[in-house]
């Protein structure tokens, strides 16, 4: 029983910093109709810049969170002038395709440079011990962050003026037009927000597990299943469904063998768009 | 937009009962493009085989093999508007019945591809019925998922051999007689299910049935308003594109003599093919021969030069991204705006 319940709740610590990926996912969706097929590629890059930065400086791998975040950001404005910009208003094939395209881009490039072999990035912090079992430092670290990510990105959008702009932009662009405020501007500042939160959970994932550039495509399910538990464009339901998935991964683990993962997944996704098209933890919309 | 596919639509329907079939197979008959189908077609199949050239028979076959994903990728993206990440896993489960028909039961080549595309089809129009209340991008997902799926599936399933997949042994050619003829055997048919691929898309294209699919392309909600039913339309297709893929893969498979599940359900040949298709032009027919052959060519280059051959995914992607971006109508739609009188000789 308390080994169930021990599951359960390193569920919920590696469940926070999915949805903190998801998050990224579901932001981009809100603010603009795309769905950002790079961001696998993006959680990839997250995790290489805090393996290098790393094993080049030897420092702690939290203290590049905040680095991880701004080059984040400036690589998701970058990526919205380059591919998206052009494709926004367009049918949702052409920015299918667009951020389909750049994801090949990056990991083809990823693969030529760091080739497909695993790495990690060495993290020690003392775990926690409760009868018995122990929870992971890095788990609870992770998770700490990530909660504290989230909060401060509804801060954010809630009380900021470049926060309310991204928020008038998702409601109504052509209201926001009219109303002076320069929405190509604030859309490719939510796309910068969206990228830097898939890096960020890139490299708090790095400290958990071990990766290769291919991991982007499960934690890119993962992400999306998260989503739609979540409700598509609806940030705090994404952290929600995050932990959501977290506890059923947790709860999965032990009974079924790894392979089946993304079988699980791919069925939890389904099911829930089909059953809960507006996801299950709808209830508050940010 | 709406009224021109409501207009067409009201048009077709108004249109057609008074042909009878034969009527209206012979008016097909009378244009030119079915022909010019079958005269590539049939170049295709025999100078190599006249020439006696290998080489060429090699890359042909991969082209035909290309053109046919494409073509028929070609019926969801290009006509019905829904994208297809996962359409590889058509010709990889295909492949794998196929094999498994021809190796295990000993079932005639011809015989058990056709089998692989009929089970394949009924698969896809069960799981079509599903996934294809999905709309948009969540469609687009959930057929990354179809071929993850049905790949760890594969992976554990021990009588199609697991991770390691089936090999065959030379005597599985002995039907053909010998492997020499089989290779040829493969090579014609491969060719043919191409020829056949490009009249499908034709023949549907310039159907009642092509029109409602264009429809659901342009807006669903008003095709089904119009009175398409959607739904079926879609499973249809969807089943409908499966069919010669999956026959493609068995005669693959068959021809390659191994069949393993990361070759057979590699997304990135799935890409590939998307790429191919917008490189040639999507909607059109030409479109995804010009696209196939093209994209066969840089790949041949990128694979031997030694600058490129890691970066081929890259060079792919940024293909992808240039005609997405500045060319969205591909080769066939940019050439269609410049000469507009070629749309009568090439769909």
């Amino acid at each position: 029983m308390i080994g169930i319940l021990a599951s359960v709740i390193d569920g919920v610590l590696v469940g926070a910093v999915y949805g903190l990926a998801a998050m990224g996912l579901t932001l981009i969706w809100g603010v603009m109709n795309v769905i950002n097929l790079s961001h696998g590629a993006i959680i990839v890059l997250g995790m290489f810049v805090v393996y290098f930065l790393t094993s080049a400086t030897g420092a702690s791998a939290y203290l590049g969170v905040p680095l991880v975040l701004a080059l984040g950001f400036a690589a998701g404005v970058v990526i919205y002038w380059v591919s998206v910009n052009r494709v926004i208003g367009q049918p949702i094939l052409m920015s299918l395709l667009a951020t389909f395209a750049l994801n090949m881009v990056i990991i083809g490039l990823g693969t030529a440079a760091w080739t497909t072999s695993p790495y990690n990035v060495p993290v020690s912090l003392p775990g926690i011990t409760v009868r018995g079992y122990t929870f992971t430092g890095t788990h609870i670290m992770a998770a700490i962050i990530a909660v504290v990510i989230a909060a401060a990105l509804y801060l954010f959008l809630r009380y900021t003026r470049p926060g309310k702009a991204i928020r008038a932009v998702a409601g109504n662009r052509d209201a926001a037009e009219l109303n002076g405020i320069p929405t190509r501007q604030v859309l490719s500042m939510a796309f910068g927000l969206g990228v830097a939160l898939a890096c960020v959970s890139g490299a708090l994932i790095a400290t958990l597990f071990p990766f290769t550039v291919l991991s982007g495509g499960s934690y890119q399910l993962k992400s999306f299943v998260v989503t739609v538990l979540g409700g598509l464009g609806n940030p705090a339901g994404a952290l929600m469904g995050g932990i959501a998935l977290g506890v059923v991964e947790g709860l999965a683990t032990p009974f079924t063998p790894v392979s089946w993962t993304p079988i699980i997944e791919f069925g939890l996704f389904v099911i829930t768009l089909i059953a809960f098209p507006r996801g299950i933890f709808a209830f508050s919309r940010a | 937009m709406n009224e021109t596919v409501s207009q067409a639509v009201a048009k077709a329907a108004a249109a057609r009962p008074q042909h009878a079939l034969g009527e209206e197979l012979l008016r097909q008959l009378r244009r030119p493009f079915p022909w010019l189908v079958v005269a590539f077609t049939l170049l295709c199949g025999f100078v190599p085989y006249l020439t006696d050239d290998v080489g060429l028979r090699e890359s042909l076959l991969l082209a035909a093999v290309y053109v046919t994903l494409a073509s028929n990728l070609n019926l969801m993206i290009g006509f019905a508007g829904y994208v297809n990440f996962g359409n590889i896993v058509f010709f990889g489960l295909g492949g794998y019945i196929g094999v498994y028909l021809a190796t295990s039961w000993h079932v005639n080549l011809v015989a058990a591809s056709l089998a692989a595309g009929v089970l394949v089809g009924f698969l896809a129009y069960l799981f079509g019925l599903g996934i294809l209340r999905l709309r948009g991008a969540f469609f687009a997902l959930a057929t990354i998922g179809v071929n993850e799926a049905v790949r760890a599936f594969v992976t554990n399933f021990e009588p199609w051999g697991g991770a390691t997949g089936i090999y065959l042994s030379m005597d599985a050619y002995a039907p053909l007689g010998g492997p020499m003829a089989g290779l040829w055997i493969c090579y014609f048919l491969l060719v043919a299910v191409m020829g056949l691929s490009l009249l499908l898309a034709y023949a549907i294209k310039t159907s009642k049935f092509g029109l409602g699919l264009l429809a659901i392309g342009q807006n669903e909600d008003a095709a089904a308003v119009l009175g398409v039913p959607t739904p079926l339309y879609k499973a249809i297709i969807y089943s409908v594109s499966g069919f010669f893929p999956a026959v493609a893969g068995s005669l693959y498979f068959f021809k390659s003599g191994i069949i393993e599940p990361t070759s057979a359900f590699d997304l990135t040949a799935s890409i590939e093919s998307i790429v191919m298709l917008m490189l040639g032009g999507a909607q059109t027919i030409t479109g995804p021969v010009i696209g196939a052959f093209l994209y066969e060519e840089l790949r041949g280059y990128l694979l031997v030069s030694q600058t490129f051959s890691h970066l081929q995914l890259v060079l792919a992607g940024a293909l992808l991204l240039l005609i997405v971006l500045f060319v969205p109508g591909g080769f066939m739609g940019w050439l269609h705006t410049r000469l507009p009188w070629l749309r009568r000789w090439l769909e």
